[in-house]
């Protein structure tokens, strides 16, 4: 089985994340990390390439230089090989833009043998806008199992189960097939020396836009349907009031609600 | 097809089942009075879609109310709507016939999947967990906040047709003084092959609990870790404020409450009016869930929990005391 997992670059977010002057994420390297939620599609690809045997799980991403750490990460924790589009036309891409230049790569990976599995995480918490898998998944024309809590694949069909506000779900499709994973569908392994040293040798294929047959006036800022326009950090908070109970914090909390007609 | 910035604003009808009913939920009537607004700047109507079956009868008078002229009742002959490349498709062929300007839904998962498909289908720019939306210069302006509510953008869509999902609370809903009489127009719609490729094979919708939906609750209280799995005090005073019940992903990993109560960054993102976290230390991903909350209010035991940082109210003292002392004192002030 060939899997193909998407991951991404984004700002640690225990780190002191801001936008720009241009309104776009600003991504200086150093505190920037795997999309955490991306460890999870990861996982999954890992543990179903196991599962399935004589498997090759290829670690996607589209990003600039310093996004290949997302990618050297998924090696280090098993991933075999790994695949970066860099192109300076990426710069200010939205979401289609994004998925264009991965379905790209996804083709391009599909040229010397089918991909049975594209993976993703559920949302990449920088943007959090979750609009990319499905996307993506409409962009190959693939089925689309989102948000999978549990994933399976067996005689060449995929199963997740997953949970929504209002209801449970459990979808199926042949493969090939593009699944979004959540935080509860595994624990991500924590690569070990063994396997850092080992992802020293695995080979990441730079690719431009060109290799993978994308026009750049289709992506970027050229290419995106939506521009900001400002951007602003959220005024603190002001007259906060922290008290320490004395008896009566219930009370003046109840009259604190009730002057601010929120009871 | 065409998208003129005239074009009708079309609201996509989200809606819940209530003694075997469909009824619209609530955050719907708040879409509509945004999409008023927006209709607005260029004398535009306000539409409205329907997916489920039964919803365009039941809801009319309701939206009516709201100033819809027009509701689209879809139906996706043996394809299963529930399916969000269905729904996208449905939207797509609404969107198309009507020449919309806009398509505005509530921005749940489901929707967010829908949205990104119908981009993909129509070329339509989308922005998801809106706060605000209007017209400026001609084209389509949406807010919202990023980084856990850290920092707030304004971000234009340039296609003729702009889709937005709207977060719940946005705005205050507000009716139409001379509430209208939508007309309905049926639209059968023929799904492609390729949106039919995964198929639902199972699906249990949950029960109500009585409580609002935690998304959309214009107030919430939470509990963490320092309930030490007994829920009875932060359920108290939800019920007295007439709150929804949420907890972090410690609770629900223990199994003290359900997971679809979990707020946080994977979770359910709320953003009311009021959000009181009880026992809750604050970590950075239940933060990123509530953080764009109107007031919010910490009871904890822990002095240098972080989630002081944020609060507007904050109280060091045990839940158990400080909660039932605050419920019964709304109690008191209600007579």
């Amino acid at each position: 089985m060939k899997i193909v997992v998407c991951v991404k670059f984004v700002p640690d977010i225990q780190a002191d994340r801001r936008l720009g002057q241009d309104g776009r994420v600003v991504r200086d390297g150093g505190d920037g990390t795997l999309n955490e939620l991306d460890e999870n599609a990861v996982e999954a690809a890992l543990a179903l390439a196991e599962a399935a045997g004589d498997s090759e799980v290829v670690a996607l991403t589209v990003g600039p230089a310093g996004a290949e750490d997302a990618v050297r990460r998924a090696l280090q924790m098993g991933a075999d090989r790994g695949v970066q589009v860099l192109d300076d036309a990426l710069a200010g891409s939205d979401v289609f833009g994004t998925v264009t230049a991965l379905a790209a790569a996804v083709r391009r990976i599909a040229a010397d043998g089918p991909v049975d599995l594209v993976l993703t995480g559920m949302a990449a918490l920088d943007g959090l806008t979750s609009l990319l898998p499905a996307a993506l998944a409409a962009e190959l024309d693939l089925p689309q199992l989102t948000l999978a809590a549990e994933v399976a694949v067996e005689d060449g069909a995929v199963r997740i189960r997953r949970e929504l506000d209002g209801a449970s779900e459990t979808l199926a499709a042949p493969l090939p097939a593009l699944v979004s994973v959540t935080d509860q569908a595994n624990a991500p392994r924590y690569p070990n020396f063994k396997g850092i040293m080992a992802a020293r040798k695995k080979p990441i294929q730079v690719l431009a836009l060109a290799d993978v047959g994308v026009d750049p006036a289709a992506v970027g800022a050229a290419g995106a349907r939506t521009r900001i326009v400002g951007s602003s950090p959220r005024p603190p908070r002001e007259d906060r009031v922290l008290i320490t109970d004395d008896g009566t914090a219930g009370t003046r909390l109840a009259q604190y609600l009730a002057e601010r007609k929120l009871v | 097809m065409t998208h003129p910035a005239d074009g009708p604003v079309v609201v996509l009808l989200d809606h819940h089942t209530v003694d075997g009913a469909p009824r619209l939920r609530p955050p719907v009537l708040e879409l509509l009075t945004l999409a008023r607004g927006l209709a607005r700047h260029t004398g535009a109507p306000v539409h409205a879609v329907a997916l489920e079956p039964g919803l365009a009868a039941a809801a009319a008078d309701e939206v009516g109310r709201y100033g819809v002229t027009v509701v689209h009742d879809v139906t996706v002959g043996d394809a299963d709507r529930h399916l969000t490349p269905v729904a996208a498709e449905a939207l797509a062929a609404v969107a198309s016939r009507a020449g919309a300007s806009a398509v505005l839904a509530t921005s749940t998962f489901e929707n967010k999947e829908a949205a990104a498909r119908l981009g993909v289908l129509t070329g339509a720019g989308v922005v998801s967990d809106a706060t605000g939306v209007t017209r400026e210069d001609g084209e389509v302006v949406v807010s919202k906040t990023v980084f856990a509510g850290t920092w707030t953008t304004r971000c234009a869509i340039t296609t003729p047709l702009a889709v937005v999902l709207v977060k719940a609370n946005a705005v205050p809903a507000e009716p139409v003084d001379a509430p209208t009489e939508p007309r309905t127009e049926g639209h059968a719609v023929t799904v492609s092959a390729g949106a039919r490729r995964a198929t639902l094979t199972g699906r249990t919708e949950r029960a109500a609990t009585g409580r609002p939906e935690l998304a959309e609750a214009q107030a919430v209280v939470a509990g963490g870790r320092g309930t030490n799995g007994d829920f009875s005090a932060v359920e108290e005073l939800a019920d007295v404020l007439g709150a929804a019940v949420g907890a972090t992903r410690v609770a629900t990993d223990e199994g003290w409450i359900g997971h679809e109560a979990q707020i946080g960054q994977t979770g359910v993102t709320i953003s009311p009016q009021l959000y009181i976290g009880a026992g809750i230390s604050g970590a950075v991903h239940h933060r990123g869930g509530m953080q764009a909350s109107g007031t919010i209010v910490a009871v904890n035991s822990d002095p240098e929990s972080p989630i002081f940082e944020i609060a507007d109210f904050g109280v060091v003292g045990d839940l158990f005391d400080v909660l039932p002392q605050a419920a019964a004192e709304i109690r008191r002030l209600r007579g």
